[in-house]
């Protein structure tokens, strides 16, 4: 402990006119140093962020050209999520028809209630979303909606490249100011 | 009335012992900590609902930038020591012993591979993501990104080490980068790689958050 041994052992008695010298005491009180190592640690532990990053898994489809190898998704079951540009979300139920009148707008935010709408009103096996980022797409918001499809437990998902007519359909909806 | 005499006890502890643990918790705490390597590439990660660990042995690391450039990293010094042949073998990097070994401490690879040689002699404070070009994989026709996948998918047979491919990328990376990355994996018959994400809590309501409540397991 923080004390050491001062009795002067063996010393002979001083003479009567010698002064004992006043014994200091080297006790010492830690409580000051106590508090500091504490908030140290709590320092420490407050600034320490845990950067453990963690990773999401993506399986690529073998591309082929042989039609007859390629999955097939059942037009009913099928939801197409097209990814503009600043969060804008399209999308549209089946197969795209020629004057566009299921093409819809939305936002990021606002795309997973159409998600879970198209879960509940399909019968599982059937479901399939597709994902077709366009060019002005950030990486993030590729991975917000891999995430997604996480997050609402969707089965069956692809990643597909987008057709030139549907990123004509985005820019069109960009430019009457369809989206913000 | 005499009252027998309480004997009065002092108040003061003993504060050795707690100031031994305060600072054992504190050295325990400095020492254990791993500091966070100074990234030559700035690389913001987005989000995502995914709560497995990112492995961290046998990386072969894709860093996209939010400039578009590609970067390539692997951390199996064997492993690079075999690509470094591979390249003088296939590719004609035309690397010298000295350059091997330059290549096997790189940290990482961001130039053409026709300038690989002029990349191994810059000094480390030049190593940054501004000041590189990155892999060209800006088209499919010039995709180098391909060539690389192919001698490191071959680099790592021949060492027979494990295989763990994954994309960094960053939050303003635009989606054609992506994609053409996806493309030199497919290309080289990559068809199973993870991205780096920032853990992020699920959404209560949906799906996977009953999922979650339930106690199943939740298969990422």
């Amino acid at each position: 402990m923080a004390e050491m041994d001062t009795s002067g052992g063996g010393h002979k008695k001083k003479g009567p006119g010698v002064k004992k010298a006043k014994k200091a005491s080297t006790r010492v009180d830690l409580t000051p140093m106590v508090d500091l190592g504490f908030l140290l640690i709590t320092f420490f532990i407050f600034t320490t962020t845990m950067s453990q990053p963690t990773a999401m898994k993506l399986f690529l489809p073998k591309d082929t050209d042989n039609p007859e190898e390629q999955n097939k998704a059942k037009e009913s079951g099928a939801l197409t999520l097209l990814i503009g540009a600043k969060d804008a979300v399209y999308y549209y139920e089946g197969q795209l028809d020629a004057q566009a009148s299921n093409f819809k707008t939305s936002t990021m935010n606002q795309i997973r209630s159409v998600i879970i709408d198209k879960k509940r009103s399909t019968p599982e096996t059937d479901l399939v979303i597709i994902i077709k980022p366009s060019d002005e797409a950030t990486y993030k918001e590729v991975v917000d909606m891999l995430d997604e499809m996480t997050i609402n437990d969707i089965k069956r998902y692809a990643l597909v490249d987008i057709l030139d007519i549907e990123s004509q359909l985005i820019k069109a909806t960009e430019g009457s100011g369809g989206a913000q | 009335m005499a009252r027998p005499k309480i004997a009065r006890k002092s108040t003061i502890v003993d504060m050795t012992a707690m100031c031994d643990v305060a600072f054992l918790l504190l050295s325990f705490f400095i020492l254990t900590t791993k500091f966070k390597p100074d990234e030559a590439i700035s690389v913001t990660t987005p989000n995502s609902v995914s709560s497995k660990a990112a492995p961290e042995k046998d990386v072969t690391l894709v860093t996209i930038t939010k400039d578009g450039k590609v970067f390539i990293s692997l951390n199996n010094d064997a492993v690079k020591q075999q690509l470094a042949e591979e390249l003088n073998e296939s590719a004609g990097a035309n690397l010298n012993p000295t350059e091997v070994k330059e290549f096997v401490k790189a940290s990482f690879y961001g130039t053409p591979l026709s300038q690989l040689k002029s990349f191994l002699a810059l000094p480390k404070d030049k190593l940054t993501d501004a000041n590189l070009p990155g892999i060209p994989a800006k088209d499919t026709a010039n995709n180098e990104v391909v060539d690389w996948m192919r001698y490191i998918v071959t680099a790592h047979s021949k060492t027979g080490d494990k295989f763990n491919l994954i994309v960094k990328g960053d939050n303003m990376a635009k989606y054609p980068q992506f994609k053409n990355v996806i493309t030199a994996f497919k290309k080289a018959d990559q068809f199973k790689f993870q991205m780096i994400t920032n853990p992020e809590g699920i959404p209560t309501g949906t799906d996977l958050w009953r999922k979650f409540m339930k106690g199943e397991k939740i298969e990422q």
